[in-house]
């Protein structure tokens, strides 16, 4: 059976879900090989194993901390050649897609970014996309080369199918390009306890309506009693009420959990970008012409402060 | 000493109109205005920003490739200061993918000559985020993306970019290709004066044959992706809607409890 090679987004050998779900959509199309590169890399193997890597190649050293990106194309490109893999997916986080493009560039290839499915077809894996603002779903295939997809976090379940996962040592030799632009400082995001935005089931959102930082204590207390995630509009976070890293969005993060709740968000079309696949949304806004009420399986026109603390007082009194 | 930046910009329909596919499922440009996309004016104001803080000789040339109506990006990027600008125009580009793309640009950037590359984080309609990447890869010149602060002095580009797991302090030497997000400063609106002076700065046209870029390697034939089909996403159901009568938050617990969240 065809190797599909898997590039692993970890954290210090922590397997990061998405990667979890990409081995999943992987076995659908043959063989997952993984590739976890840094520092912790070969901790990832048990986990990657655990969920159908036949083999995890691994590679560390200090340069894919110090410089940006292009070690780590170097690395993939080791690891496509060592392969010869029917396809190569990688996780579609920011950087993810810049290894992957470049990847593609180098190999002859096409890339398809953001894919939210994945199938083997008779001409290759045919990918499914969710385009201008989640307006349309659409299917496409590579034309030449070996299809390098990348997939967004949520697209398919996390399955048990253990395999060997047995660990090789990859060999890399880092191009003279690897290390143009140095890393200089790195400051970690400091953790909320909160799930990660965009694997969470749950995510809470407050936009304009909440009107002031201080109050964002409504929208978390309502996300901790759900176990969510916490999001936010560009407004909110324009206005400096909550980071960026939490935004919501065509220019933040773009998410597809079981429930969206939104409140004191208007529903732009840049918003709705972002959380439009959503299973089930859910709205609060005083506004009843707010087009947020167009997508909504159930919404309340009212006042956050008022809806918004009743709520989650429900929710405690109900889960006990 | 002189620095020579390119800043590419993309004319892409208007997200806020009704966008669709056309028959060959392209992007339909017919039916929907275009306008600059709006991601690309913070890199059109980041080249302004490090002309003005430059104490060298900066000339900004803004570079699109795109139908004949691209040209009203090109002029709204010089409106706001920009001071030439190339339009890489030809019948044969119909259909071209990011990988395509990205050929035309870089051969285009080549050209032109250039000391620094600014993009935008993506383009509005396309969003795949890559062309930046790829323009560093073809080039052979650092890529320093992604950057919500930027600034250049003595040859560097220095910039800030703030990841999921961390933010970063990035560094390369010149030539490099950076990209912007919008966290990195409002654009400016064009100033009457802007406009008006707007009308006598040059554009260049090229074409593919300027570029010595065969009509196989780009356009739909060239692409390296094909659309298989392309559907409308069923209208969501319409869902319940309540006014808050003192009970809001305790209806929506109900109806989150009958869903199994709660
Ligand atoms: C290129 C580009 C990219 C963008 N990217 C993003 C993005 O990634 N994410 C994003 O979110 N936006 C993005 N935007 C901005 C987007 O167009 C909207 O401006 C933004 O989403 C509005 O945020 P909002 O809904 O919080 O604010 P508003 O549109 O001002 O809506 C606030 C809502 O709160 C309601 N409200 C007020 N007070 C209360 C109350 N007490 N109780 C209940 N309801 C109340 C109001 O009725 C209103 O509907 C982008 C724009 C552009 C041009
Ligand atoms: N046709 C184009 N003409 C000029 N610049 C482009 C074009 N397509 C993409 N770009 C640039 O590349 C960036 C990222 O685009 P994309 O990878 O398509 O999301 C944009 O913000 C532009 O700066």
């Amino acid at each position: 059976m065809a190797e599909v090679l898997v590039y692993v987004d970890h954290v210090d050998g922590a397997v990061r879900k998405p990667t979890l779900e990409l081995l999943t959509l992987a076995r659908r199309i043959g063989e997952p090989v993984a590739v976890a590169l840094g520092a912790g890399a070969a901790d990832t193997a048990a986990a990657l194993a655990e969920h159908g890597a036949v083999k995890v190649l691994t590679h560390d050293a200090s340069e894919y901390a110090d410089y940006l990106v292009v070690p780590k194309v170097d690395a993939l490109q080791a690891a496509y050649e060592a392969v010869s893999p029917a396809a190569v997916l990688v996780p579609s986080s920011a950087e993810g897609k810049e290894i992957a493009a470049r990847l593609a560039l180098r190999i002859g290839s096409g890339i398809i970014t953001d894919a939210v499915d994945l199938e083997a077809g008779d001409e290759g894996p045919v990918a499914t996309q969710s385009v201008f603002a989640a307006a349309f779903t659409t299917k496409s295939r590579i034309a030449k080369g070996t299809p390098v997809i990348t997939v967004k976090p949520n697209s398919a379940a996390v399955e048990a199918a253990p395999a060997a996962g047995s660990v090789e040592a990859l060999a890399v030799t880092f191009s003279e390009k690897a290390t143009g632009t140095k890393v200089t400082a790195r400051t970690p995001r400091e953790s909320t306890g909160r799930p990660e935005l965009t694997e969470a089931a749950i995510v809470v959102s407050g936009g304009r309506g909440v009107n002031g930082a201080e109050n964002f204590a409504i929208i978390e207390a309502l996300a901790d009693s759900l176990g969510a995630a916490v999001g936010a509009s560009r407004a909110a976070v324009d206005a400096g009420w909550y980071p960026h890293t939490n935004q919501v969005g065509q220019t933040g993060k773009s998410v597809s959990p079981q429930l969206y709740i939104a409140s004191g968000i208007s529903g732009a079309i840049q918003h709705r970008a972002g959380m439009q696949t959503s299973k089930t949304i859910v709205a609060i806004n005083k506004d009843a012409e707010a087009p947020i009420f167009d997508l909504v399986d159930y919404g309340v026109v009212g006042d956050l402060f008022d809806v918004v603390p009743q709520l989650t007082e429900e929710i405690k009194t109900r889960k006990g | 000493m002189s620095l020579r930046i390119v800043v590419t910009v993309k004319y892409v329909p208007d997200a806020t109109g009704d966008r669709h596919f056309a028959d060959d499922l392209t992007v339909d440009r017919d039916d929907v205005d275009g306008l600059l996309s709006e991601l690309d004016e913070y890199a059109v104001e980041q080249a302004l920003q490090i002309s003005e803080n430059s104490d060298d000789d900066v000339e900004i040339t803004v570079l699109t490739v795109g139908p004949e109506d691209a040209k009203d990006a090109l002029r709204k990027a010089l409106s706001m200061g920009a001071d030439k600008a190339i339009h890489v125009e030809d019948d044969d580009l119909h259909g071209t993918d990011a990988i395509g793309t990205s050929l035309v640009l870089a051969k285009a950037i080549e050209r032109a000559g250039y000391d620094l590359v600014i993009s935008g984080m993506a383009s509005t309609d396309g969003t795949m985020g890559v062309v930046p990447a790829l323009l560093a890869e073809r080039l052979g010149v650092p890529q320093v993306t992604l950057l919500s602060e930027v600034s250049v002095e003595d040859g560097t580009v220095k910039g800030r970019r703030d990841g999921d797991a961390a933010s970063e302090q990035l560094e390369a030497s010149l030539p490099a290709v950076v990209s912007v997000t919008d966290q990195s400063g409002e654009a400016r609106y064009p100033s009457f004066k802007g406009i008006m002076a707007a009308k006598k700065k040059p554009v260049q046209s090229w074409d593919l044959e300027d570029l010595e870029i065969e009509a196989d390697e780009v356009g739909l034939d060239g692409s390296y992706t094909v659309v298989d089909s392309a559907a409308e996403r069923p209208a969501r159901t319409a869902g319940t809607i309540v006014k808050d009568e003192g009970e809001g938050g305790k209806q929506l617990a109900e109806f989150l409890a009958g869903q199994k969240f709660i």
